[in-house]
């Protein structure tokens, strides 16, 4: 660095290009740092924003604001505890129903499908990860709301409903809307997200490992199993969170088909919703300087520690595997 | 050359928007944001005043809520809230409260074999219905209202609005006029914490929800269902009458209104008269009584004048009330009385 500025000082004229590449540097390091420290800036900055605003309703309902069941606008007594399980519980409905497809789709497109096939379909998942949500929230309102209220869940309460335990799954009017619905939705969403990233990562072990267990004679079942997942298990993980982490904060879809009731039922076809439809549904009515618009940036801040809470969650099991 | 041609084209298009803008630029400009509710209806007195009025208004359909908190913070020419504010609220904010228009709320309903306008309801059974206390359409208290249909043994699935709106509030308004117990459980409010049932989102959401699920009753503006031929239900008013929602059945509501309360807080739900449909409701417009620019606020007076004098056929055609010549009088008199700059009365205009 210094030795590049002396040469400049002797011969300034002579070496142009020298000059403003140093400086070029310089600027291109400040750049990117300032960059860096931006998004911490701005993470924080949000943060301590929705905390400031939800402040109020910390203050004022405590501990009950996580707990408590009840969101009454009226008499101005709001309880984040349904929205919350809402949110978990789509969010886990549908990684458990997204997951093993998605899996399915990668080793297809990795091991099985002919290469002439590979690029099509690969592009067509990646396609459906550029879908906007709205497209989807119409998309299932429109017909896998009439389907499930029509057909499906019609038909699943009258032949499980009478079933003790798994009958109370499936208790209640066939709406269509409701928290099944709103997982099945959010599953569809997510797929291409985790697809995308297990058959990048697939493709990333070393044919040479594959090709050794296959001529050990492993199956090609035994392959994946033995060799391919344990390879790749950290990068696994890391889409799968990243799938729970968009259906997580998902909000126009969900909306669209969660049926938007401020109930717990141990139904799936019950309706419920989540935090980011509760904020999305009563933001615009809710009052300058109100409990409500308070309690609505409390519930922001209360996902944003749960995503907090899943992605270190995520990093500590990760470390776990690693290290054996 | 392709890169060129759509460079050409680029730059026309340029030239087209900045002709546009500088053509809108001469003309006077009011902004206004708030109530969903009437947002069709300013739309189009927007684009019908600004010929004669030469003044172009920009509305912004934000939701009742946020429109109150704009004109508070006085980022807007003015407010628009469906439900009014309070005398103190308006005090202490410093606005005129005065209605544009009426608009009314009827149910709709899905029940096999039940047709348009047949089916016969009161206020005491869509609040047992909406409070979860009846729950099939068979229950004997619909079915003694309605001896001539028949109506099958399906569960009722009432629909509201998840959204915070102005609908609901006319709604739970209604429902708290007419039933004690629903005003005690649950109450009035733009979003309420409803017993029973499933939200869905906008007059649309619930019009679908509705339509998809067999024995489903829901609440949407009257514009809607009769833009969309939803099937309607009778109601009986407070005389006892059994009305169907028609434009002369809302023109009687507003003919029988108090409209000599403060503020224009004309309550409009459950009025009197052997034909009136019992949910009505006035949408409000805010206006600054200081406000900090004499010109703009006179324009928003120039703009609402005009609408009141030549804006009453679009009201009626896209199923919106117009309002008695007397009030839009008294509305006038309001705005010399009360909206003045350096102690000087804003309207009338010159």
């Amino acid at each position: 660095m210094s030795q590049a500025a002396t040469l400049n000082a002797a011969a300034p004229s002579a070496r142009p290009a020298r000059r403003s590449g140093s400086l070029g540097d310089v600027i291109f390091a400040a750049a990117c740092r300032g960059a860096g420290i931006f998004v911490l800036l701005l993470l924080g900055a949000i943060i301590a924003g929705l905390f400031i605003g939800g402040w109020d309703a910390f203050r004022t309902f405590g501990p009950g604001f996580v707990t408590g069941t009840d969101w009454d606008p009226v008499q101005e007594v709001f309880g984040a505890g349904v929205s919350i399980y809402g949110t978990v519980v789509t969010a886990v409905l549908a990684l458990i129903m997204a997951v093993p497809v998605a899996f399915g789709i990668a080793f297809y497109l990795t091991e099985l499908a002919p290469a002439w096939l590979r690029r099509p379909v690969g592009t067509a998942v990646e396609l459906l990860a550029a879908v906007p949500s709205i497209i989807y929230g119409m998309w299932g309102f429109f017909l896998i709301v009439p389907f499930m209220a029509q057909t499906f869940q019609p038909f699943v309460i009258d032949n499980f409903g009478e079933i003790p335990v798994i009958g109370d799954l499936f208790a209640g009017p066939p709406f269509g809307t409701g928290i099944l619905t709103a997982a099945i939705i959010l599953a569809i969403m997510v797929l291409p997200f985790i697809a995308a990233v297990m058959r990048d990562v697939f493709n990333t072990v070393p044919p040479v490992f594959k090709e050794s267990a296959y001529g050990l004679g492993c199956t090609t079942w035994e392959v994946v199993r033995n060799v391919v997942l344990p390879y790749t298990r950290v990068s696994v993980v890391g889409g799968i969170m990243l799938g729970l982490g968009r259906a997580l904060g998902e909000t126009m879809a969900v909306t669209f088909v969660i049926g938007n009731a401020n109930r717990i039922s141990a139904s799936l076809f019950g309706p419920g919703n989540t935090i980011a439809s509760v904020v999305a549904l009563e933001f615009g009515e809710a009052t300058m300087g109100s409990l409500k618009l308070s309690a609505l940036l409390g519930l922001g801040f209360i996902l944003f520690v749960i995503s907090f809470i899943v992605l270190s969650l995520s990093r500590f099991m990760l470390r776990q595997r690693v290290q054996k | 050359m392709v890169s060129n041609r759509l460079l050409a084209l680029a730059a026309g298009l340029v030239a087209t928007v900045g002709v546009t803008v500088s053509a809108f630029a001469q003309q006077a400009t009011i902004t206004g944001a708030g109530a969903s509710f009437p947002n069709p209806l300013y739309q189009k007195w927007g684009e019908a005043a600004r010929q004669p009025t030469g003044i172009q208004l920009n509305y912004q359909s934000v939701g009742s809520g946020a429109g109150q908190a704009q004109i508070r913070n006085r980022t807007v020419d003015f407010g628009a809230s469906d439900a009014p504010m309070t005398a103190e609220q308006l005090t202490e904010a410093n606005l005129l409260q005065f209605p544009a228009s009426m608009g009314s709320v009827v149910a709709i309903v899905n029940i096999p074999g039940v047709e348009n306008n047949r089916l016969r309801l009161t206020g005491e059974l869509l609040s047992a219905i909406y409070l979860g206390q009846i729950t099939k359409w068979n229950d004997p208290k619909i079915v003694e209202l309605n001896r001539e249909l028949t109506l099958p043994n399906v569960a009722i699935a009432p629909v509201y609005r998840a959204d915070g709106s102005g609908t609901t509030f006319v709604w739970v308004s209604y429902l708290s006029a007419v039933s004690q117990e629903f005003q005690g459980k649950v109450g009035v409010g733009t979003s309420v914490r409803w017993p029973a049932g499933t939200g869905a989102r906008g007059n649309e959401g619930v019009a679908g929800t509705v339509r998809n699920v067999r024995g489903a009753i829901g609440y949407v503006e009257h514009a809607y269902a009769h833009a969309n031929n939803l099937v309607t239900t009778q109601l009986r008013n407070k005389a006892g009458n059994f009305v169907t929602p028609t434009t002369e059945a809302f023109q009687a509501a507003a003919a029988n209104a108090d409209w000599s309360a403060p503020n224009f807080a004309a309550n409009l739900i459950d009025t009197h008269g052997a034909t009136s449909w019992p949910i009505v409701t006035p949408t409000f417009i805010l206006l600054p009584r200081n406000p900090s620019d004499a010109t703009r606020a006179q324009n928003v007076m120039r703009f609402f004048d005009w609408a009141y004098r030549n804006g009453d056929a679009i009201a009626t055609g896209l199923d919106y009330i117009p309002l008695p010549e007397s009030v839009e009088n008294a509305i006038r008199a309001a705005w010399t009385a009360q909206v003045q700059v350096d102690g000087k009365p804003v309207w009338p205009a010159n």
